[in-house]
């Protein structure tokens, strides 16, 4: 069976809710492209998640009614990855789970490939963003904040994971 | 996800994508993505599945290095035999969110638009 067509499936779904004006989904006729810069064993990697994923015991980054601008915020990779959970409501609840962390945050795994040198290393920090309902929003708020602290981290590459 | 990666690679860092969901990703357009034909919420692999893990995020590092323009490959997993979820998701019998979780997210974004009609966002 092929692949789910997203955007017709969302589109029938929610017009069969009863909401009149379909999601127009980002669209663009370019596709940046940049060239690794050098061999990817010299390169650090850094993880861009929109797992939503926060650390166990301490105050979540987003209050879960009230904080409608949910801003991009970045955690230690070092956190034990069994300290880090999700409350990510959307995915498929019916046929899967969130509950290994590396299904759609692989720390550990990138991890592995640092200590066969395919990599340099891994970032100290990891980026979570959003699935923002303004796609403004993510390119002129949150896309620039992550590209910052990125530099800051010194990433060479960059690892992204859509949930 | 796929706005963020091109913010990126405009900007001089290379990225790979991984996800689940190809046609919305393919339709913003991204530098490498890494497909997996898998319900929506495991784009680096089975929960637990160590070695396929392994596997994917291999892939998408070696697609860092042989990309030479923008490109999909798509992983040789599947999720089973039983590929009924692909026809079941986002249907009335399987709602997407569940009922609370449809109206915190109307909540937000309702709220989200008061804070964009008084400048705050």
């Amino acid at each position: 069976m092929d692949y789910v067509r997203y955007i017709d499936k969302t589109r029938e779904y929610y017009a069969g809710e009863g909401y009149a004006k379909p999601y127009r989904w980002a669209h663009f006729d370019d596709i940046p492209f940049t060239p690794l810069p050098k061999p990817l064993a010299q390169c650090r990697v850094g993880l861009v998640t929109t797992s939503e994923v926060a650390v166990l015991g301490e105050p979540g980054p987003w209050d879960d009614e009230g904080d409608a601008a949910r801003d991009a915020y970045a955690l230690p990779t070092a956190t034990p990855t069994e300290k880090l959970y999700t409350k990510k409501e959307a995915f498929d609840r019916y046929e899967t789970t969130l509950d290994d962390v590396e299904s759609y945050l692989p720390i550990a795994r990138l991890r592995e490939y640092a200590d066969q040198a395919r990599i340099r290393d891994l970032a100290p920090r990891f980026q979570v963003v959003y699935s923002q309902y303004s796609q403004r929003k993510t390119m002129e708020v949150d896309a620039p904040k992550i590209l910052r602290q990125m530099r800051e981290d010194g990433v060479d590459v960059a690892v992204l994971t859509a949930v | 996800m796929a706005l963020a990666a091109r913010h990126l690679e405009a900007n001089g860092i290379p990225t790979v994508v991984f996800g689940c969901a190809r046609d919305i990703v393919e339709h913003c357009g991204v530098a490498r993505f890494v497909f997996s034909d898998f319900p929506l919420g495991n784009p680096t692999g089975k929960p637990w599945d160590v070695s396929m893990q392994r596997a994917i995020v291999g892939q998408g590092l070696d697609l860092l290095e042989s990309a030479r323009a923008p490109i999909t490959v798509t992983t040789p997993h599947r999720w089973g035999p039983d590929e009924t979820w692909k026809v079941k998701c986002f249907t009335k019998e399987r709602p997407f969110l569940s009922v609370d979780a449809t109206e915190k997210w109307l909540r937000r974004k309702e709220a989200y638009r008061t804070l964009k009609s008084g400048g705050d966002v």
